[in-house]
């Protein structure tokens, strides 16, 4: 009786979280130590943003719950990730994939040579609901991005910045995801075309149920959308927090948001924050 | 002297028109069969990177296979099917053993991965189905073997009609081809690979499924090639030293370009085929078609180094 009821709390507790990263650590290439015990949870149907500076660990993270390390000589090597109730690490990218977790690499990375349509249905490449399904999505991301509807026929290649990274997170969204992983979708584009690409993302999450976990470095933007945030220094959480506490944080609005309250401070007087040890549930 | 090399065989060219012709036709049809090979070269270049030495023995060890099984007692219809069935066998096998274990090692490290698959068809060939020269099974194929005569310019051209065979299939094989990458959601998945392996990978292609099947469309290739051109020449592991004449071809084309592939290897034939019987021969002491084509490359390199027709890279500024 008891063990049951315990069993469906778990399941219940499952059903609440779609990502728990447990404690991990990545080595590259067998040396190099890039996180040092990363645990976060991304609730179902959340956008959690992961802020940071450059080389802090995000886009790791991001590559170690995608499954894309071991392209790159990196891996787990303590800890573990779960996706909707799979271990992560027994998966193969494509497995992933179809499982409902996809990755939009920081970069775009659109295929070149292939016009933006092409690119689009690349994203289909895992799917088994046939032709009708596909098209059906495809008519459903020109709702959401018109501007790829116009250059539909264009080679991805020869499209700006921003349409690309419209076509990446279009992508992304042909293959049905759960979630998807969002690898610094601000990266050169021009302000206002940030907010408009955020803005697609909390329809997306809204509308379709699409779950975020985000990469940013421009915390700002990131904050304003995202329901819950994590600051990684360093291959370590060193704060987390609601979305909104996070942006009243004295610190975080010095160091990240740039808008520091009285006047300059020293690094001496800085809280230092200790990260918090996280045990396997 | 400098007239005789300069200016006469040119003269030549248009005092016999028919002659000429006849060597042109001849530079095509082995145009297009370089072209073949090199198309496989680039197909398996172009979605995992990797230059694949092996691509000449290939041929030979399907036109072999062919052979082998047809003297085994199996009639042509069926040895066919049998040989693309060994074929796919052998790409499979290729993925799992050689290409799998060595992901994400330097390209050099996967060249001298092929030349070691290079050296085990030779052997595994030999072993097999013996190291003597043999005759492709033309006629039970069914492709016809006479001739005809065309009648231009009141001369006369010769049209074996083995090589028109060669040419049809060739023209077929490149068309269902390129209709298979432009049309298909494996063809996209192909090009998308050869355009940026992370994404792809990202996005949920898997490497060996597309892997395999570049390699078995390859080893399709390299069927079609055994076939005409041991039609044409016997089927022996000196076949495998035609595939050495992609190299130009693919210096000439690009390693990435389909068209220049094709466009690419039938210029080198029909060059070689006129530099051979213009200058070689007259001047040369003929024999020239083994070097002709490298040094052409070499020249055209010089001018332009993504070849002639090197994809194009597109970068934003």
């Amino acid at each position: 009786m008891n063990v049951h009821a315990a069993k469906t709390e778990a399941n219940d507790s499952a059903a609440e979280t779609i990502l728990s990263v447990n404690n991990i650590e990545v080595i590259y290439d067998h040396v190099i130590l890039v996180l040092k015990g990363v645990s976060l949870t991304v609730p179902k149907g959340g956008i959690v943003a992961l802020l940071g500076a450059n080389g802090a660990g995000k886009t790791t993270t991001l590559k170690a719950v995608s499954n894309l390390l071991s392209a790159e000589r990196g891996e787990v090597t303590k800890g573990s990730i779960h996706f909707d109730g799979d271990e992560v690490q027994a998966l193969s990218p494509n497995e992933l994939v179809r499982r409902g977790c996809i990755q939009v690499m920081e970069g775009r990375h659109c295929f070149g040579h292939l016009s933006i349509e092409e690119n689009l249905l690349t994203g289909a490449y895992t799917r088994r609901d046939g032709h009708a399904a596909v098209r059906a999505d495809l008519e459903m991301v020109y709702t959401y991005f018109p501007r790829l509807r116009e250059r539909r026929q264009s080679q991805a290649g020869y499209t700006s910045g921003g349409e690309q990274q419209m076509c990446a997170i279009g992508r992304a969204l042909m293959s049905r995801p759960k979630m998807i992983l969002l690898d610094e979708p601000s990266m050169g584009l021009a302000p206002q075309l940030v907010e408009e690409i955020f803005e697609i993302v909390r329809q997306l999450n809204d509308k379709e149920g699409v779950s975020f976990l985000l990469a940013e470095q421009n915390t700002n933007v990131a904050l304003k959308y995202a329901t819950y945030g994590y600051i990684l220094e360093s291959g370590r959480i060193v704060l987390d927090g609601d979305a909104k506490a996070l942006r009243e944080n004295e610190d975080v609005k010095e160091f990240y948001l740039g808008v520091g309250g009285e006047g300059r401070r020293s690094f001496r007087n800085v809280k230092h924050y200790k990260r918090r040890k996280r045990w396997l549930a | 002297m400098l007239y005789d090399v300069l200016i006469d065989p040119f003269v030549q060219m248009v005092a016999v028109p028919d002659f000429f012709l006849q060597v042109i036709w001849e530079g095509f049809v082995s145009g297009v069969l370089y072209a073949l090979i090199a198309l496989g070269f680039v197909l398996i270049y172009k979605s995992s990177r990797i230059f694949n030495f092996a691509q000449g023995i290939m041929v030979v060890f399907s036109a072999l296979t062919l052979v082998g099984l047809h003297s085994m007692g199996i009639p042509a219809i069926a040895a066919v099917p049998l040989t693309l069935l060994v074929m796919y066998l052998l790409a499979m096998s290729v993925e799992r053993v050689v290409l799998r274990p060595l992901v994400n090692q330097p390209d050099i490290i996967l060249f001298m991965a092929t030349i070691g698959i290079t050296l085990f068809l030779i052997g595994f060939g030999e072993l097999v189905f013996g190291g003597e020269n043999k005759v492709m099974i033309t006629e039970q194929l069914g492709i016809p073997t006479g001739a005809f005569e065309l009648e231009p310019f009141g001369g006369f051209v010769l049209i074996e009609q083995k090589d028109v065979t060669a040419v049809t299939m060739a023209i077929l094989l490149v068309v269902g081809l390129l209709l298979f990458l432009d049309r298909t959601k494996m063809g996209r998945a192909i090009r998308a690979l050869g355009d940026d392996h992370q994404a792809a990978l990202s996005v949920g292609i898997s490497l060996s499924t597309i892997w395999v099947l570049v390699w078995f469309i390859a080893g399709v290739i390299a069927l079609v090639t055994g076939i005409v051109w041991g039609a044409r020449a016997g089927v022996s592991f000196a076949l495998e030293v035609i595939a050495y004449k992609a190299l130009p071809v693919l210096m000439l084309g690009g390693l990435e370009s389909v068209s220049g592939a094709i466009v690419g290897g039938i210029a080198i034939g029909i060059l070689e085929k006129i530099f051979e019987i213009y200058w070689g021969q007259p001047f040369l002491g003929g024999n020239t078609e083994t070097w002709f084509p490298f040094i052409f490359a070499l020249l055209v390199l010089l001018f332009r180094p993504q070849g002639l027709f090197g994809e194009r890279i597109i970068e934003r500024i």
